[in-house]
């Protein structure tokens, strides 16, 4: 376990810049999502500090140890990877030993058994370990690289999209499963996503990549809450924050370009009417698209509420966001 | 009755499929059967018109095949005494003796360890640069590879007499390393493509993942990588073989005696007195064996190599 600190890392690929001066330090025993769409620099961050790719500038550091020279096996990580990460030769309960056999590790054989069946127990694959790895589910495989990482007793966890090919259901249990057994391990743990709802529920920080540059990184709700600019504050919540002018509902501060309001930053029943388009009901939240003069916008009501499209709402901006032309937050 | 399917062959469209292919293998097996058969002829029937396809087996051919034999009068035979052995006896009632055993023992070993010898280091150089090629960045790779493939452009052959030249100078010439060399630089282009292109199938992930398990490059090549390419190398091993094995040309230029290979041999077993059809008959069909076997040991690898690339995606 350990604090991983990111300084100036910058990493460009030919004329493409995956990463740009990134600098981050991630606490001990933090679980940190990094958030952000493809090509973002998510993955090459992980790269970074799993020693598969090496930085153009700047430093990385496991537990205050400067990672230069230092291959991915000297690092002491664990990475589970989106795809391709079960050895298709061998068996699960081989590919689980893999890691705990290596030259760097050298784990005696009764240790590599018992190691293997806890982490098949906890993970629900015991069933299958004399199954060859190609004969598995799709679910039951990722569970499997997360159990190659778990085996092991790394410095940190390298997570990169390791729910994203699983169904709904099988993701959120394994989303509960995993925040578990990061709180119970005390591992630090870097995991990348792009689905918020991974990012609210399990993180302990988020950071938030645009374009290779890390433009906000603290606890979830402080993102949520608190975002640096547009393209933050669009990361986190569902419905997606509503952007319009920053005129549209009156009075705006100097250089204020446009509005953010998320859902519970519309007040409804006061102000200025707008008009129903569209009620979706979801069962539990049921979200109205309204359209004000002319713009739309997405909020939330009432599970129960008997509006229709074609209805009229008052609604009045409450504590709003306001960002100015560069889409940077004004306080 | 199994359920109905698209995309299985009704029952006449796989008689008449079945129908061809037994045709062919008929047609493509004929003259393997005729060598074979021909091996255990003797020297009449061998050339018997029509030919006869029912015969006396008789081991004369191979006899023939494996021994040396000078021909000796009728008393100087009788002061020999009775023949010890069943050879002695084939050999002795056409009126010859065995002086000793032939050459073909010694080409046909030569030809074991220059064909296994180039098919070795071609799978050993072609997978190292084929993995290099296919992972590391490589300056002009694409041409390089081009490069490689253009050295199989033309017939090898068409330099036959500057490689004559240049082995006569550096003494290769009717050497064992000299012909293992030839053929390994002629067979080296086709493995490393083929290689090439096995693992440039197999996901870098793994090796990654390998990596961080603890493990160096070398062993997550030779733990991963290898293990998955084994297939397509199986495969290539089996081309390079079937080359270095049949080559006739260079080996009727560049050797003559020590490592003179079986292919240039088996036409001179033809004899002097008459023509020994059945022993040159017993040479190819037991010059046929070892790539056989080494076919059919890795005839599970050959056949998904076959289709690589078609199934894994």
């Amino acid at each position: 376990m350990a604090e991983v600190e990111l300084r100036n890392v910058t990493r460009a690929f030919g004329e493409d810049v995956a990463l740009d001066q990134v600098s981050m330090t991630v606490p001990d025993g933090a679980f940190v999502v990094l958030l952000g769409p493809t090509g973002a620099g998510k993955t090459t961050t992980l790269r970074m500090v799993s020693g598969l790719d090496l930085p153009d500038q700047g430093e990385v550091f496991i537990g205050g140890r400067p990672m230069v020279g230092l291959t991915p096996a000297q690092r002491n990580v664990a990475m589970v990877f989106q795809q391709y990460s079960l050895y298709p030769h061998m068996t699960v309960r081989e590919n689980l030993a893999f890691p705990l056999k290596s030259p760097l590790l050298r784990t005696p054989p009764d240790i590599v058994n018992a190691k293997v069946m806890e982490v098949a127990e906890t993970l629900q694959i015991a069933h299958k370990l004399d199954n060859k790895a190609t004969a598995l589910s799709g679910g039951e495989m990722q569970r499997v690289s997360i159990g190659r990482a778990l085996v092991r007793n790394p410095e940190v966890f390298l997570m990169d999209e390791p729910l994203s090919s699983l169904d709904a259901k099988l993701r959120a249990e394994l989303r509960i499963e995993l925040k578990s057994i990061q709180a119970d391990s005390g591992a630090t743990l870097l995991y990348v996503t792009h689905d918020q709802i991974e990012a609210m529920t399990m993180a302990t920080h988020v950071g938030v990549l645009d374009d290779g540059k890390l433009i906000q990184f603290g606890p979830p709700r402080e993102i949520y809450e608190n975002p640096v600019s547009i393209y933050a504050a669009s990361r986190l919540g569902q419905p997606k924050i509503n952007v319009l002018p920053a005129d549209l509902f009156g009075h705006a501060p100097d250089r204020a370009v446009n509005i953010g309001l998320r859902p519970e930053q519309i007040r409804q029943g006061e102000g200025a009417d707008s008009m129903v388009t569209r009620v979706e009901h979801l069962g539990d939240q049921t979200r109205l698209h309204l359209s004000f003069s002319n713009h739309d916008l997405v909020t939330v009501t009432d599970a129960h509420t008997t509006l229709k499209s074609g209805d009229i709402v008052k609604i009045r901006p409450e504590n709003p966001f306001f960002f100015d032309a560069s889409g940077a937050r004004i306080h | 009755m199994s359920s109905f399917s698209v995309t299985e062959p009704s029952a006449r469209q796989k008689y008449f499929a079945g129908t061809l292919v037994s045709l062919y293998a008929i047609i493509t097996l004929l003259p393997l059967l005729w060598i074979i058969a021909t091996g255990f002829k003797s020297p009449s029937d061998a050339i018997a018109y029509p030919p006869e396809v029912f015969f006396e087996p008789t081991l004369e051919g191979y006899v023939n095949l494996f021994t040396t034999q000078t021909r000796v009068t009728a008393e100087a035979a009788a002061e020999l005494g009775e023949p010890q052995t069943w050879y002695e006896q084939i050999v002795r009632d056409n009126d010859m003796i065995i002086v000793g055993p032939s050459r073909y023992g010694e080409r046909f070993f030569n030809s074991v360890i220059i064909g296994f010898g180039s098919t070795f280091l071609c799978i050993v150089l072609g997978t190292a640069a084929a993995y290099a090629f296919s992972r590391f960045r490589v300056p002009l790779k694409d041409d390089l590879m081009f490069f490689i493939l253009s050295t199989r452009m033309m017939p090898p052959i068409a330099v036959a007499i500057p490689i004559f030249l240049m082995f006569r100078q550096l003494g290769l010439n009717d050497t064992h390393a000299g012909m293992i060399l030839l053929y390994t630089a002629v067979n080296l282009s086709l493995s490393v493509w083929l290689i090439h292109g096995f693992i440039d199938e197999i996901p870098i992930e793994y090796e990654e993942a390998a990596l961080i398990d603890g493990y160096t490059r070398f062993q997550a090549f030779y733990k991963i990588v290898l293990p998955q390419a084994a297939t397509g190398i199986a495969s290539t091993a089996i081309f390079c073989l079937i080359f270095a094995w049949n080559e006739y040309a260079f080996a009727v230029l560049l050797t003559s005696g020590t490592a003179q290979t079986a292919p240039p041999f088996i036409p001179t077993i033809i004899g002097v007195g008459g023509q020994d059809w059945p022993a040159v008959a017993a040479g190819a069909t037991i010059f046929l064996v070892p790539v056989m076997v080494f076919t059919i040991l890795l005839r599970k690898h050959l056949l998904r190599g076959i289709t690589f690339g078609a199934v894994r995606k």
